[in-house]
């Protein structure tokens, strides 16, 4: 235990600012976009007073719920008492507040008038679940934030097990919080179910995971440490597991749903007769995101090599991002029932038909920009804090461990 | 010196704190012309009475859509950008039963309703619901966050998607703000009794009136005849009710 030694790096290399350039390319694009759908107003974009949720919430809620899952890593560790994951806990700490501010500012920018943020931080309606999320959210700062103190600083370090006991906690109630965002909609058929709170727990596993894996890479590769196999082997094996959990609480989800009459319509757009709904759902959600993930991380011969490994994360990744934009856009793009099932009917107002949507190069500039975010955070953290070990080779990890 | 924020001025206009207001016109003892009684100008919004809308389906015309025109000529709603984007507080809805084919049209609104989805989620609480029944956005605390419009299960919310020009000065309305049918809550802390779609009505089939009174004409025909709620599934209990099929 003795060798592990934790290091920032240097930080100065080409490579390193062309990275810090790179994400700063999306950052600028995102300003750009934030800039003109505030100057223009929401009009610029693809969303609509149909689809009033967009491409920018699906962005935002990848992040914010992947960031709870990034955390993962240092929950296994402190508070399951895994040695195996201890060296890993800080950087996971690091991004899983990078993705959450990330999520959070292209959620804000989104907003109407996002130069109200002041109102929505003074202004409390407690019945609203979403009022609760910033307060959630808020927590999620300071008590990660806290965690990671614990873990940078000897003089704390008696406090990690209760700091990263407290994170765990406050993780599974702010995904549940997130979830219930949806899960509150009684009006939307899609949303109307009780099952999309823990749903958002199991995804933000594998959404969270998957992106500390390739941060991981990333971050070990480049800098030069050596990365060894137990350590990345109980990760993808871990990762196929939540991918299988996610696809079982999908099935259900549908399963329960197919069971009540009134929610075979939604079902069967999802499922049949959605358009770019259905094939989200059946090539993004269960064939790139499940089916493929799973193939490479279990199969013993491409599971061997890193870059399967990696590009079985990507794929959980595209795959999550298909998953949400199914649930956040087909579930409003799926008419509301105004009238019982016996009539028929239309307006001005697109009242039932399925609402139409494309996005705006604006959301995606954003939602990207929310992205670029996060990591250019990690990338900072590294270079000011000591994060990584400096060695985590089989023989170091197995004989501490 | 004026110590109130905009806000404040902005809600006690709202809750109609120093609006004018006009007594039922009399006839004769006890016949009244008008049904709706207003309140004194220095009373406060109070939930004696409970606004809401008849509608009476197998009185509306096919093809009319007057009520649409004078509610956006009342509120200064303009086209703007097109159909997906642009603000509707009132439509017409087209329907037709599928088993007996029999067709007919009504306008749906915000359907004020008692336990409105939209407050309950709101953030920050510019989704407020007076005390008489009507549910407002105040335009100056609301984000844009659009989770009103994700809960309203009558799709009654509009974002305003663009910069305005012209408004009207009694119904203040902003780019990025949530707005829907505020029940002409300037008409109605006026005094007028109506609504500005009720009152284009040519058929009357939307009849405006206070649900509380027992003996308010729309109290008394829904007594009479019975009225439905759409959704009525949800429990909201609705200011808005339906007649006619
Ligand atoms: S109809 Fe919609 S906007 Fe109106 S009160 Fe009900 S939920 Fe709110
Ligand atoms: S858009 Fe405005 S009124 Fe609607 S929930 Fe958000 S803050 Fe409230």
């Amino acid at each position: 235990m003795k060798n592990l030694r934790y290091t920032s790096i240097d930080g100065n290399s080409p490579a390193y600012l062309g990275l810090l350039g790179f994400f700063g390319l999306f950052l600028l694009a995102a300003f750009v976009a934030f800039v003109n759908m505030e100057h223009e107003g929401h009009w610029i974009t693809g969303m609509n007073n149909q689809i009033v949720w967009g491409m920018p919430h699906v962005f935002a809620i990848f992040l914010i719920v992947a960031a709870s899952g990034a955390l993962n890593v240092a929950s296994i560790a402190s508070v399951f008492g895994k040695k195996l994951y201890k060296p890993l806990s800080r950087l996971s700490a690091v991004l899983a507040v990078a993705l959450l501010a990330g999520g959070l500012a292209v959620l804000v920018l989104d907003l109407g008038r996002a130069d109200r943020l002041i109102v929505a931080m003074t202004y409390y309606n407690f019945k609203s679940i979403f009022a609760w999320n910033i307060i959630l959210y808020n927590g999620f700062f300071l008590i990660v934030g806290l965690y990671l103190w614990t873990m940078l600083d000897w003089q704390v370090e008696k406090y990690a097990r209760v700091a990263g006991t407290a994170a765990f906690i406050w993780r599974l109630i702010l995904t549940t919080g997130t979830g219930s965002i949806f899960g509150f909609l009684v009006s939307r058929q899609a949303y109307d179910s009780a099952l999309l709170a823990p749903m958002f727990v199991i995804l933000s596993f594998s959404f969270g995971l998957a992106i500390f894996m390739l941060v991981m890479f990333a971050a070990f590769k480049w800098t030069g440490r050596p990365l060894g196999d137990l350590v990345v082997n109980r990760l993808k094996n871990l990762l196929g597991v939540f991918v299988a959990a996610t696809f079982y609480f999908s099935a259900v989800y549908h399963l329960t749903n197919l069971y009540m009459t009134k929610k075979h319509g939604i079902e069967s757009f999802i499922l049949l007769d959605g358009g770019i709904y259905t094939q989200l759902f059946w090539w993004g959600q269960i064939v790139i995101g499940t089916l493929l993930p799973l193939l490479l991380v279990y199969c013993p011969r491409p599971s061997k090599h890193r870059f399967a490994i990696g590009l079985a994360a990507v794929l959980v990744i595209l795959g999550g991002m298909a998953n949400l934009y199914v649930i956040i856009i087909g579930g409003q793009a799926y008419p509301i029932p105004l009238l019982p099932a016996e009539f028929e009917y239309s307006s001005t107002f697109f009242d039932g038909v399925v609402a139409g949507y494309s996005p705006s190069k604006w959301e995606i500039m954003l939602g990207l920009g929310g992205v670029a975010l996060s990591l250019f955070i990690v990338a900072f953290a590294l270079k000011i804090f000591r994060l990584l070990p400096d060695d985590l080779s089989d023989n170091l990890v197995s004989s501490k461990s | 010196m004026n110590s109130e924020t905009p806000i404040d001025q902005y809600r006690r206009r709202l809750l109609g704190g120093s609006v004018a207001a006009l007594a039922g016109l009399t006839l004769a003892p006890g016949v009244f012309l008008q049904t709706v009684q207003a309140r004194p100008a220095d009373e406060p919004v109070s939930d004696r009475n409970r606004w809401g809308l008849l509608i009476d389906t197998n009185k509306c015309a096919d093809g009319c859509n007057r009520c649409v025109t004078a509610c956006n000529e009342e509120n200064g709603l303009k086209p703007m950008h097109g159909p997906t984007t642009d603000p509707q507080w009132i439509r017409i809805v087209k329907v037709k039963s599928k088993s007996t084919g029999y067709q007919f049209q009504m306008p749906v609104m915000c359907q004020h309703c008692e336990h409105p989805p939209c407050v309950d989620v709101c953030p920050t609480g510019a989704s407020f619901k007076r005390a008489d029944g009507i549910v407002l956005v105040d335009r100056h605390i609301c984000i844009g966050c659009r989770y009103c419009m994700m809960a309203c299960p009558y799709k009654a919310r509009s974002l305003v998607h663009e910069t305005l020009t012209d408004q009207k000065p009694y119904m203040p309305r902003g780019k990025g703000t949530v707005e829907s049918c505020t029940l002409c809550v300037h008409k109605v802390d006026r005094g007028d009794g109506t609504t500005a779609c009720a009152e284009a009505c040519p058929e009357q089939a939307i009849l405006f009136g206070d649900l509380n009174d027992s003996g308010s004409e729309i109290s008394r025909r829904l007594e009479q005849y019975g009225g439905r709620q759409l959704r009525a599934d949800l429990g909201l209990n609705t200011g808005v009710r339906y007649q006619g099929f």
